[in-house]
């Protein structure tokens, strides 16, 4: 059977983008929630966020980064190919309300895992800025789409190749210092541990209630196994279920960091093969 | 199929010493994931059916949650006319191979059996599974004849044998059934929780197929709460009855210092990723670490299949910890000797208060206190009481966490108006129905962890209820 790839295109020089049949997947999901795929029967089991979920066609868009095995598998999808498996949607809908000003905050392709926050925060009347990071120009991915939805996007480039030269965390510092008249209300960030981290210090001696969504290994998704349990606030919570959305200033990132590195053997052995 | 032959005398009978199921030798199998039980040959089978004496009032079949025709079809087998004991059997248990091979039988019928008064009791478990075995390899599953179709549409979320049995049922009484399941692949716990040694995949999986050759349809990555709401599966995809079987599947964790520290698992986790994700083998890519030394806390069946199982992946020593002695351990008692002699260490009466790390965020130990057993509660079991100053830590790499299960939320917190019990478990009235007309329920959800025999009966017993419900109601349940 499978889930058809209706088309497959690239992004960014490690960054895909697969639309995907998966109606049973459009029928309710909506912005924060996230699939497991497998690409064949033998494949890891992997959660990927759910881009754009178009209900109409029962599509739904996957932004995969190649960073190990099992992603850089999934970028080598084509259009016409199909994915073994798509479970979903998991997680929890981001609750989102009209707060005046929102950021969201997107490193490499984190951008694409809060893309729909920023459209949905706009569907609600928001004031929304979107700073995207990457390493260099071609590492930047969705500003045409972002610009669609949000006020005002700014790319950030390490190298400075393109936009602001530096992290989205000093660009984040001074876009919050420049709207005085329109004070930024809550911030939205995914991308790599350390820089939600850093994101939360920003934002944690302001006050600013800020969302960070987290990435921890899992495996089913549904509560059953608590691989992706994470400290937040002192309480044991499973990202699967409890998230993967969590008030940013209470996760304990450390931690997180810590235990995405528990297969890092096993992941070097697999690249090595 | 042979001509009826002289019965055998009670006295005979009793002469008849208990037969032994042959095993994979201890060696091979603590590094191997082959099964452990190799079954009995056919004579030694009709030998141990001959200890029976065939009770009037059978006391073995009180025993068994699904009250199995046991002297019926023992008796079947003791005269060698295996067809007529398939036969019986087939009626009674919808998935008599994993029975056969799961089911605690020293606790249900084979402790009821007179022979046990003085001696071992029948074999009852050996012979269930022989006649089982049997009966797949050698006339397949068969097909039912078959049945009038209903048009009424019953959906059925989670395939655990409680959904699979039901499933069963309701495509044998002419309704067309959907079997939704989160999971890639269908079997609930028998294909992620119990090791491949103990119930080889491709029992399920022929189980899984017959369905499908009934034309059950099985939608798997579909998760019921998130996927589709109760409410939707009734009033947009009009079926007219659901069966929710879901299990008892949220890990509870201990609760102490360090267990968020690499190298600690629930068991589910561990389980899942050998079992289902297959990381027992070097191509899959799913990983497991494999450590040395791996301790394993609880005194279930789950500890022992995480224990063996961390055995297998090359753990020396592989420990299992539990709080109270050997006595009240609730594991099937085959599976503690077997762990045994596969050479896993048990640290009874030991109760884990920390798990230590290194600098890396890696477990290097265990911390335990020994316990001692107090006075007994108002079940009469014995609770266990930490002895003052008795710490001691066993070093280790990996924790396997198997100290037991919850409901699930996902599914019912979706469904505010299904009614569950303070502990989250879903609440049925006599016909197996929950506060929503046309919804039912059984298995682990409703129960709390139990057994396969149980969740097995439960879907039984469920169809025919879902039956009689979608006979009754004039209009379907799905009209406004
Ligand atoms: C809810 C959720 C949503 C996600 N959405 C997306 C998405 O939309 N697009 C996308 O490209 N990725 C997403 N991810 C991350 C993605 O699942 C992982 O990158 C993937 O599982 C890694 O698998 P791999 O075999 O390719 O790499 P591996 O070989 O397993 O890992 C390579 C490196 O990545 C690190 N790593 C391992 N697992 C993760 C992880 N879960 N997150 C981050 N780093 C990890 C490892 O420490 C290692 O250094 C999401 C993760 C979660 C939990
Ligand atoms: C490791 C282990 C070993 C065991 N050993 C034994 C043994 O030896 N003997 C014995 O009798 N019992 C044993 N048990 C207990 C036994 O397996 C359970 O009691 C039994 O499987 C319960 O059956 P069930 O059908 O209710 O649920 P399960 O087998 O738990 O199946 C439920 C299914 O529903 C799916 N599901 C959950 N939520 C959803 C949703 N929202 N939508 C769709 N699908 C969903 C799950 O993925 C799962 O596949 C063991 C249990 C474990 C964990
Ligand atoms: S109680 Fe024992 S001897 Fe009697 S019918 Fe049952 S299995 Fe046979
Ligand atoms: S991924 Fe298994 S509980 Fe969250």
């Amino acid at each position: 059977m499978g889930y058809q790839v209706l088309e497959s295109v690239w992004l960014a020089p490690n960054v895909r983008k697969l639309l995907v049949a998966a109606p049973h997947v459009t029928r309710n999901c909506g912005p924060g929630q996230f699939v497991i795929v497998r690409a064949t029967p033998d494949g890891e089991r992997i959660p990927l966020t759910i881009g754009f979920a178009d209900k109409a066609a029962g599509t739904i868009s996957l932004f995969i980064q190649a960073i190990g095995k099992s992603t850089t598998d999934l970028c080598n999808l084509e259009t016409g190919s199909s994915l073994c498996d798509v479970a979903g949607p998991m997680g929890k809908k981001t609750t989102i309300h009209n707060v005046g000003h929102a950021v969201i905050v997107g490193g490499g392709v984190g951008t694409a895992v809060i893309y729909p926050q920023a459209r949905a925060l706009k569907e609600q009347g928001n004031y929304v800025s979107a700073i995207i990071g990457g390493r260099s120009k071609p590492y930047v991915i969705l500003e045409e789409e972002l610009k669609a939805v949000c006020d005002a996007v700014y790319p950030c480039t390490d190298d400075g190749s393109y936009g602001f030269k530096g992290f989205v965390t000093q660009r984040l510092g001074q876009l919050i210092t420049e709207s005085t008249a329109n004070p930024v209300k809550e911030v939205i960030t995914a991308g790599p541990v350390p820089m939600m981290k850093a994101v939360a210090e920003v934002t944690r001696p302001l006050g600013i209630h800020t969302v960070a969504s987290l990435n921890p290994i899992m495996v089913d998704g549904t509560g059953m196994c608590g691989g992706c349990r994470v400290q937040v606030g002192g309480q044991m919570l499973f990202a699967c279920v409890d998230g993967p959305e969590f008030d940013a200033h209470q996760v304990d990132f450390k931690e997180l960091s810590d235990r995405l590195t528990a297969y890092r053997e096993h992941e070097q052995r697999c690249m090595a093969k | 199929m042979s001509e009826a032959k002289p019965k055998i005398k009670a006295a005979e009978r009793m002469k008849i010493n208990r037969q032994a199921m042959p095993a994979r030798d201890a060696v091979e199998r603590s590094h191997t994931f082959g099964e452990v039980n190799l079954g009995l040959l056919e004579q030694i089978a009709i030998l141990e059916a001959q200890r029976c004496l065939e009770c009037k009032e059978a006391k073995c079949v009180a025993g068994c949650p699904v009250a199995v025709d046991i002297p019926g079809f023992v008796a079947k087998l003791a005269e060698g006319d295996l067809q007529a004991a398939a036969d019986v059997l087939a009626n009674c248990n919808a998935l008599p191979c994993i029975s056969g091979r799961v089911c605690p039988q020293e606790k249900q019928c084979e402790i009821l059996c007179i022979r046990g008064k003085k001696g071992d009791p029948v074999a009852i478990g050996y012979l269930e599974r022989f006649v089982a075995d049997w009966a797949l390899a050698h006339r397949g599953v068969r097909k039912a004849a078959p049945v009038p179709l209903s048009g009424k549409k019953v959906a059925v979320v989670g395939s655990g044998p409680a959904g699979l049995t039901a499933a069963g049922e309701l495509a044998k009484l002419g309704h067309e059934v959907t079997v939704f399941e989160a999971l890639h692949q269908p079997g609930g716990v028998l294909v992620y929780g119990i090791p491949e040694f103990r119930l080889p995949k491709e029992i399920v999986k022929a189980e899984v197929d017959a369905l499908v050759r009934l034309g059950v349809e099985i939608r798997c990555n579909v998760i019921i709460g998130r996927s589709y709401t109760i409410d939707q599966l009734l009033q947009e995809e009009r079926y007219d009855a659901i069966f929710i079987a879901n299990g008892a599947g949220l890990p509870v964790f201990m609760g102490i210092p360090g267990e968020n520290l690499k190298g600690v698992y629930s068991a589910n986790e561990y389980l899942t990723r050998v079992n289902l994700m297959k990381a027992f083998d070097p191509n899959s890519a799913t990983p497991v670490l494999k450590a040395k030394q791996v301790v394993v806390v609880g005194g279930g069946n789950t500890a022992m299949d995480g224990v063996r199982v961390a055995r297998r992946l090359g753990a020396d020593p592989s420990t299992l910890v539990y709080r109270r002695s050997r006595t009240e351990m609730p594991a099937r008692i085959e599976e503690v000797h077997h762990a045994e002699e596969e050479g896993v260490v048990f640290q009874m009466l030991t109760n884990p208060v920390k798990i230590l790390g290194d600098d890396k965020g890696w477990v290097r130990a265990v911390l335990c206190q020994r316990m001692e057993l107090g006075a007994p509660d108002a079940k009469g079991r014995r609770s266990p009481v930490p002895i003052p100053n008795s710490e001691f830590e066993i070093p280790c790499e990996v924790v396997v966490e198997a100290i037991g299960t919850r409901a699930n939320p996902l599914l019912t917190a979706t469904t505010p108006d299904l009614k569950v019990n303070e502990k989250g478990y879903i609440q049925i009235d006599a016909n197996n129905m929950t506060s929503k007309p046309g919804v039912f329920a059984g298995g682990d959800i409703v129960r709390g962890a139990a057994t396969v025999i149980l969740a097995m009966g439960d879907g039984k017993r469920t169809a025919h209820a879902i039956d009689a419900y979608l006979k009754a109601s004039v209009q379907p349940a799905t009209a406004n």
